[in-house]
C-alpha cells in the first residue's frame, strides 16, 4: 500500500495546475468562488479552453479525441480544476451520451456526434425521467412510434437539467408496450429545434431556472437517430448511470467547499469572537471534514480497483450517497453560519454584474439557496435510496 | 498510488486467519478467557514462533523489521478472531516505545526476550482523573536520597491494560511540573514483583483484562529511565498514536466479522414467511452498515500509512480523525448487528455480541470518537 503519488502523477498534477492558472479567466473563476449565477457562455468559454488543449474529454479514449487518461490523472485533473474553481465541464455530452455512443452507436453517430461534443457545437441534455417514471425509471411512457424510416415521439420528460440551452436531447423512450417494461425502451437521440419540441422551465427552491419539462407532439425523427438496437434502450441506460455515479462524489469541490465554509465560519462573529472559534460550531465542520477525509480514500480505492478493470461497480453508489451527504453537510453549514442573514432573498444580487447594496456580507448572498438547491443532490441520479437498494442486491445478495 | 498488499503481507494474513478458524474457535475462547491470566501462554508461544511478536522490530534488534501496514494486517485478523492475547500491550505500545527511545542496553536485553515470548509488557499511562488527557500525570519520580543515579516512584494508574500479567511494566510519571504540564514526563521500566507495587488485576467486558498499578515509593535504579528525562510526553503521545492505529484496523477487522454473521443472518433468518433479508428496511440498514465500515477501512490505512510520519501534527490530525471516524463506524454497526439479529443478539451465545462488546471497548480504549473529533476540531485552529 503507498497512498503518495508517483512522480509522475504529481508532474501531472503540476502542469494541469499551471495550464488552469493560465487559461481560466479570472471574471470567471471569480464567479464561480462567490457562488455567482453561470449562464451558458460561462460553461462554453472553459468548454472551448479546455477542449483547443485537448483535455475536455478527460474520461475518453484517444483514438475518440479523449485524453486516454488513466482513472489517477482523471482524478487529479478533476480535483485541479475544483480546486481553481474552474466552472464544471457539465455531463451530459462528455460524460453521458459520449460513453453511450462509443459503445453501442454506430460509426456514423460517433463520426457525427462525438466531434460536436467536444467543440461545444452540440449542447445535450437528458431525456429519462417523467412525471410518473422517477425511481421506477422503466415504467416510463414516452412514446415513439415507428412509421418508415422516421419515429413519431409523443409524451413528455421532466426534472431535464438546463434544457433551455440544449441543441440534443438524448431520450429514452417506448418503442413496444407488450413485453416486459424494461424490454421495451429504446434511445433515441432528438434534434430539440424539430418541430414539436417545446420546452417549459421549472422554478427550483433557490428561484432559479435550471430544470425544465420538456414535451414531443408528434416529434419525428430519423431512424438513423435511434443508438444500438431498437428495445435495447434499457441495457444503454443502465451502462450510463453506472458512469454518471463514479463521479458523484465530488470530492474536489467539496474540499473547495470545506475552505471556503471555514472562511467564512472565521468571518461570521459568535459572542465575542468567531464562530470559527466557536467549539459547538467547529465540530461540526470538523465532522464533515473528517468524514470527507475518508471519502476521499474511499474513492481512490475505487479508481483504484477500477482501473484494474474490476469496476465501476456498486460502490459507485456508496460515493453517490456518501458525496452527496457531505455536499449537502457543507451547503447547510454554509447557510447556517451566516445567523439571520440567511433570510434575505436577492435574487438580482446573483448576477455577477450586480453593483447594489446587499443585506448581510457579500459570500452570503448564495448560500441559502444554494443549500435549497442541494437537496436535489439526494434525489437525482438515482436517489440516494435507490443507490441502497443496488448496494443491497448487487453487493449484498439480498 | 496504490492499495495492494505485498505478497508477504497476504501470506501473513492467510496463516493467521487459518490459526483463527482452526485454533482459536468460539469455544477455545471461551476457555482461555476462564483461566487465570484470561489468556493463552500456548497461543502466545505460537505467535512467538510464526515471527508475529518481533514484528515492527528491526532486524538489528533480533526482529523480523515490518512497518505499521503489516501491523494493520495482523490487527485485522485479531479482530476477527476476537483474540484477547496481550499483543497491543506488549508489541505495539511496549516494544514499538523501545525501539522508538529505548537505550541500547534496554534494546538488547528486552527486545530479544519479547520476540521469544518470555516478557509480556504494560504500558501503565492512564491515571484515574486524566479521563483520556495524555499530559495529566501526577504520579512522581523523585532522585533517591539512598541512590544517587536512581528514582523513587509514587503514584497510581488506572485501567492499565494487560497490566495484570506483564512482567514488566513501562510507567509514565513526573519528574517535574504539576498535572497537565506538557514538559517534566519520564517513563520508566518497573518490575510488577518490586518493593511498593501493588497491582489489582480484573476482567474487562471484552474478556481482556486490565490492572489498577499503585505505586509505593518503588525504587527503580537510574538504568530503568526510557528515552530522555522530562521529555516523555513526546514518546506518549506518538505511541498511543500506534495503539490507535492498531485498534483502528482491529475495529475493521471486527466490523468485517460482523456484517458477514449479520448478513448470513439475514438470508437464513425466516419471519412471516420469508427471509428478514428481503425486507427493505433491513437491506437498507445493511447498506448503511457497510458503507461506514469502507469509510472506516479507509481511515484505517490512511492511519497506518501516517503513523510513522515525522510530521507530528499531520499525525496528530490524521489520527485523530481515524479515530473518530472508525469509533463512529464502531458504534453504529455494533449496535446495528445486534438489531438486526434480534433477541439472540443480546445474549452471550452467539459471537455477535462479543463482537460488539470488544468495538464498543476499542471506542473507550485511547479516547473515544467525541474526544478525537474534538481533538481534531481543536487542531483547526490550534
Amino acid at each position: 500500500m503507498d497512498l503518495n503519488f508517483t512522480a509522475e502523477e504529481q508532474g501531472f498534477r503540476a502542469d494541469v495546475r499551471k495550464f488552469i492558472d493560465k487559461n481560466l479567466p479570472a471574471a470567471l473563476r471569480d464567479k464561480v468562488l462567490q457562488g455567482k449565477r453561470l449562464g451558458r457562455d460561462d460553461y462554453l468559454t472553459w468548454h472551448k479552453i479546455l477542449h483547443k488543449q485537448g483535455w475536455l474529454a478527460s474520461t475518453w479514449p484517444v483514438e475518440f479525441g479523449g485524453t486516454g487518461w488513466n482513472a489517477t490523472q482523471q482524478y487529479i485533473f478533476e480535483e485541479e480544476c475544483a480546486d481553481a474553481a474552474a466552472p464544471m465541464i457539465l455531463p451530459f455530452g462528455p460524460r453521458m451520451v459520449a460513453p453511450v455512443i462509443m459503445k453501442f452507436g454506430n460509426p456514423a453517430q460517433q463520426e457525427y456526434f462525438l466531434p460536436r461534443i467536444l467543440s461545444g457545437e452540440h449542447w445535450w441534455c437528458q431525456g429519462y425521467s417523467e412525471p410518473g417514471a422517477g425511481s421506477d425509471l422503466a415504467s416510463l411512457k414516452c412514446r415513439a412510434e415507428r412509421q418508415g424510416d422516421k419515429y413519431v415521439v409523443n409524451g413528455q420528460k421532466t426534472w431535464t437539467t438546463l434544457a433551455q440551452h440544449a441543441d440534443w436531447i438524448f431520450c429514452l423512450v417506448r418503442t413496444a408496450t407488450d413485453v416486459r417494461a424494461q424490454e421495451g425502451i429504446s434511445f433515441l437521440l432528438i434534434d430539440m429545434k424539430t418541430p414539436g419540441v417545446s420546452v417549459r422551465p421549472i422554478i427550483m427552491l433557490d428561484g432559479e431556472h435550471e430544470i425544465n419539462e420538456v414535451w414531443f407532439e408528434n416529434v419525428e425523427v430519423p431512424v438513423q437517430n435511434l443508438v444500438g438496437e431498437e428495445n435495447k434502450g434499457w441495457t444503454y441506460a443502465k451502462y450510463l448511470l453506472g458512469h454518471e455515479r463514479t463521479g458523484n462524489a465530488g470530492v474536489g469541490f467539496c474540499k473547495r467547499w470545506l475552505k471556503q465554509l471555514k472562511k467564512i465560519a472565521s468571518k461570521q462573529p459568535s459572542g465575542s469572537g468567531t464562530l470559527f472559534k466557536d467549539a459547538r460550531f467547529r465540530d461540526r465542520i470538523a465532522q464533515v471534514e473528517i468524514d470527507l477525509m475518508a471519502l476521499e480514500i474511499t474513492n481512490l480505492r475505487v479508481i483504484a480497483a477500477e482501473s484494474e478493470k474490476k469496476g465501476p461497480g456498486p460502490e459507485a453508489s456508496m460515493l453517490k450517497v456518501k458525496g452527496t451527504e457531505i455536499q449537502q453537510a457543507l451547503t447547510e453549514l454554509m447557510m447556517q453560519a451566516l445567523g439571520h442573514h440567511a433570510l434575505p432573498y436577492q435574487h438580482a444580487a446573483m448576477d455577477a454584474g450586480f453593483r447594489g447594496t446587499v443585506v448581510g456580507p457579500d459570500f452570503g448572498v448564495p448560500m441559502t439557496g444554494h443549500y435549497f438547491n442541494f437537496r436535489k443532490a439526494s434525489i437525482y441520479a438515482g436517489s440516494n435510496e435507490i443507490q441502497r437498494n443496488i448496494i443491497s442486491k448487487m453487493m449484498l445478495g439480498l | 498510488m496504490h492499495f495492494k498488499f505485498s505478497e508477504e503481507q497476504e501470506q501473513l494474513r492467510e496463516s493467521l486467519l487459518r490459526f483463527v478458524q482452526q485454533d482459536y474457535s468460539f469455544e477455545k475462547r471461551r476457555e482461555i478467557l476462564a483461566s487465570t491470566d484470561g489468556h493463552s501462554r500456548t497461543v502466545w508461544q505460537h505467535f512467538a514462533d510464526v515471527g508475529l511478536l518481533s514484528l515492527g522490530i528491526p532486524e538489528d534488534d533480533g526482529g523480523l523489521g515490518g512497518n505499521a501496514v503489516d501491523l494493520l494486517r495482523v490487527m485485522e485478523v485479531f479482530g476477527r478472531g476476537l483474540i484477547v492475547e496481550p499483543y497491543l500491550s506488549t508489541v505495539v505500545l511496549g516494544a514499538g516505545l523501545l525501539v522508538r527511545c529505548g537505550s541500547a542496553a534496554q534494546k538488547s536485553q528486552l527486545l530479544p526476550e519479547i520476540v521469544a515470548g518470555s516478557k509480556r509488557l504494560a504500558l501503565a499511562h492512564f491515571e484515574a482523573s486524566a479521563r483520556y488527557e495524555l499530559s495529566h500525570v501526577a504520579t512522581t519520580a523523585q532522585k533517591d536520597a539512598h541512590d544517587k543515579s536512581g528514582y523513587v516512584l509514587n503514584g497510581s494508574k488506572s485501567v492499565v491494560l494487560h497490566g495484570g500479567s506483564a512482567d514488566l511494566l513501562i510507567v509514565s510519571t513526573r519528574t517535574s511540573g504539576k498535572p497537565h504540564d506538557t514538559a517534566g514526563l519520564s517513563l520508566f521500566l518497573v518490575d510488577p514483583k518490586a518493593k511498593g507495587v501493588g497491582l489489582h488485576s480484573y476482567p474487562t467486558h471484552d474478556g481482556h483484562r486490565a490492572a489498577e498499578l499503585t505505586l509505593k515509593n518503588v525504587h527503580v535504579p537510574g538504568d530503568a529511565l526510557i528515552g530522555k528525562k522530562g521529555s516523555g510526553l513526546a514518546e506518549i503521545e506518538h505511541t498511543v498514536q500506534t495503539g490507535i492505529a492498531a485498534v483502528c484496523a482491529e475495529a475493521v477487522g471486527v466490523m468485517d466479522a460482523l456484517v458477514e454473521a449479520t448478513l448470513a443472518y439475514l438470508k437464513t433468518r425466516k419471519q412471516f414467511g420469508v427471509p428478514i433479508g428481503s425486507f427493505q428496511v433491513l437491506q437498507h440498514r445493511m447498506a448503511d452498515m457497510v458503507m461506514q465500515v469502507e469509510q472506516a477501512r479507509s481511515m484505517a490505512y490512511l492511519a497506518s500509512v501516517k503513523v510513522d510520519s515525522g510530521d507530528a501534527d499531520e499525525r496528530r490530525r490524521t489520527l485523530a480523525a481515524a479515530k473518530a471516524v472508525v469509533g463512529q463506524a464502531a458504534r453504529f454497526v455494533g449496535q446495528q448487528a445486534v438489531q438486526l439479529h434480534g433477541g439472540i443478539g443480546v445474549t452471550e451465545e452467539l459471537a455477535v455480541g462479543h463482537y460488539f462488546k470488544r468495538l464498543t471497548l476499542i471506542n473507550a480504549t485511547f479516547g473515544d470518537a467525541d474526544h478525537h473529533l474534538g481533538a481534531f476540531s481543536d487542531l483547526m485552529v490550534a
